[in-house]
């Protein structure tokens, strides 16, 4: 009873953040000014609750029982690279000029950089078709935890879930959504140290536990037969199947994918100046090891409780659901009050993530697409489309979030994991070449830009239908051309196993390299926009004058 | 370190540990670095543009 107590309970703070920061917007001049009297706290807290969603949680670290410790690799890279470089390569750079372009979106960031309505068009389409998969892998991640901790059917708690964020989202959640992010993420924060705590003390100490993970190592071997599994507290073999989906889908795929986010960029753009930005390094960093280091660490440690209690592997006792590992961990192993704070926990990481989703999808179909690149600027009927957007959005994620699991539940895919990592891939393929471009130099023209989105999305899309076992096999499309799971399947190069390398191996660097191959093939920018797109950008301290309206 | 001995694996431990307390000293040291407003809303032209801002973000 207390359970749903407190659930009900959060909620309600939730929703009175939500609208003490949504009031808060109207009263002030404006949006912009309320975020200059925004504490960095706040700021890093969104960017982090934004960041980590129940995918890192759930799905990576129930990847983590699979694979092993191994994964801090990863914990490692979405701080160094997800935080340090981005804030400080990307983030200012990005808020100064998307305050010089007057940009409120990534793909209309890049549109106006670029001076492309087409870039901004193509981008809003490509995050529309593929933010549903990323935003559904996040529903199944909460859908899964509250079927367990409910005793609830899978379809059931997916249907009621859904229905509690679509109201969020469409009741307003968006607004004041700084406010609600931080709240969640300070419940994410102290969730995780104390599963922490509780999983180290319960399994006799920090050294104890990591010992017996390494004892295990004939078991993780036994139950991953040919994979290059060699334990869980060891990395798998080099060059074997489970190296590959490490190295090149889940560290690489994520570590590096982070930095091309539409969604993340965004959160760029609405604070007010650099200090702000270096402040919440500080807590971005802090926030990133406790929520995912913790749940990596643990997740591998979860072998170590299971073999205790029947002499199993976590994989073998959530019956081949990798992502079924966690909730079966915390509703098992923790006491029961600790059920209801990760239930909290999880809902916050949700909620927050899929807000900042949906308003992605929404703003690209309808901002970026229709009423920029479609309509040419001339804005009626746009907020319709957004809405109807945002609609179509929550409904497609949800009927993934439904197949996928009907698809690959209990066969051993880290379905949420993978969904994550494809996400990622496609946005680092197509944006991260000229997003990074850019913002970071002035002689990547528009051509290059556009040719190098073309190409990194293209390569990304051929090399998951047609090479990629993983993806190839299960969409189908390969069989019916070709009468076979993958193009490269078995093929091996050296150390290379082809059918595993991830799409972000092959279509980053080819992105790359068509990005800057095509702009130095044409003719710079004229150097009045880069002058425009430039003002202040890089510098210590600017001379604070914005250029004049744009022309429309 | 810590009871793990594959160097692959504790390293990624302590390099995440580092990394972290790199971005608290980062933090730390440029804890007052910048302006705290480096654009004046006061001008016409910017209240302007903050105003159709946040007629946007209301729509959207």
């Amino acid at each position: 009873m207390w359970t749903y107590t407190v659930v009900v309970l959060y909620l309600f703070i939730t929703a009175w953040l939500g609208w003490r920061g949504y009031r808060g917007t109207r009263t002030a001049l404006d949006y912009l000014v309320a975020g200059r009297g925004v504490h960095p706290y706040i700021m890093a807290m969104s960017y982090g609750a934004t960041f980590i969603s129940t995918s890192a949680i759930i799905g990576f670290g129930g990847a983590a029982a699979v694979f092993g410790m191994g994964l801090l690799w990863l914990v490692f890279a979405n701080i160094f690279v997800g935080i340090f470089l981005a804030f400080i390569l990307f983030g200012d750079r990005t808020r100064r000029m998307g305050y010089n372009l007057e940009a409120h979106t990534f793909p209309e960031l890049m549109g106006n950089r670029f001076d492309s309505r087409f870039i901004q068009g193509f981008s809003g389409v490509v995050i529309f078709l593929f933010m549903p998969l990323y935003t559904s892998v996040v529903i199944i991640g909460a859908a899964k935890f509250i079927a367990t901790s409910f005793g609830l059917d899978y379809q059931v708690a997916l249907f009621g879930f859904s229905t509690l964020i679509a109201v969020y989202v469409i009741m307003g959640g968006l607004k004041g959504v700084m406010y609600t992010d931080a709240f969640q993420g300070s419940i994410m924060l102290v969730g995780m140290l104390f599963l922490l705590f509780f999983t180290y003390r319960m399994l006799g100490g920090v050294t104890a536990s990591h010992r017996a993970l390494a004892d295990l190592a004939p078991l993780a071997r036994e139950v991953f037969p040919g994979t290059g599994q060699q334990g869980w507290a060891s990395f798998p073999l080099f060059g074997s199947r489970f190296w590959w989906v490490m190295v090149s889908t889940l560290i690489m795929g994520v570590g590096i994918g982070v930095l091309a986010q539409p969604q993340l960029a965004v959160r760029f753009m609405t604070v007010r100046s650099r200090r702000e930005l270096n402040r919440a390094i500080l807590i971005g960093g802090i926030f990133i090891l406790v929520v995912v280091g913790v749940v990596y660490v643990v997740g591998a440690l979860t072998n170590v409780y299971f073999f205790r209690q029947a002499g199993r592997a976590s994989i073998q006792a959530a019956a081949g659901d990798v992502d079924e590992i966690i909730p079966l961990f915390i509703s098992q192993a923790l006491p029961g009050w600790f059920g209801v704070l990760f239930l909290l926990t999880l809902i916050s990481a949700a909620m927050s993530t899929i807000s900042s989703q949906f308003h992605a999808v929404g703003t690209s179909i309808g901002r970026d697409f229709f009423e920029k690149s479609l309509r040419r600027g001339r804005g009626a009927g746009s907020i319709a489309v957004t809405r109807l957007g945002i609609l179509a959005g929550i409904v497609f994620s949800v009927f993934l979030g439904y197949w996928l699991e009907r698809r690959f539940g209990g066969t051993g895919t880290a379905i949420i994991a993978r969904g994550t990592a494809i996400f990622f891939g496609i946005c680092a393929a197509a944006f991260l070449p000229m997003y990074a471009g850019g913002l970071l130099t002035r002689r990547i023209t528009r051509s290059g830009a556009i040719a190098g989105m073309l190409s990194g999305l293209g390569s990304a899309l051929f090399w998951l239908l047609f090479m990629h076992l993983k993806e190839s096999s299960a969409l189908l499309l390969c069989r019916e051309l070709f009468g076979r799971d993958s193009l490269v399947e078995g093929v091996r190069t050296g150390f290379i196993v082809w059918d595993q390398v991830d799409p972000i191996c092959v279509a980053l660097p080819l992105s790359l390299l068509v990005t800057v191959g095509v702009s130095l093939a044409t003719s710079p920018p004229p150097a009045a926009h880069l002058a425009r797109c430039f003002a202040g950008v890089g510098r210590k301290r600017s001379p604070g004058r914005r250029p004049g309206p744009e022309p429309s | 370190m810590l009871g793990l001995e594959a160097p692959s694996i504790w390293l990624a431990y302590l390099l995440s540990i580092l990394a972290a307390l790199l971005c608290v000293g980062y933090g730390i040291a440029a804890w007052n670095r910048g302006a705290k407003t480096e654009t004046p809303d006061e001008e016409p032209e910017v209240r302007e543009w903050v105003k159709e801002e946040k007629e946007i973000e209301e729509e959207l």
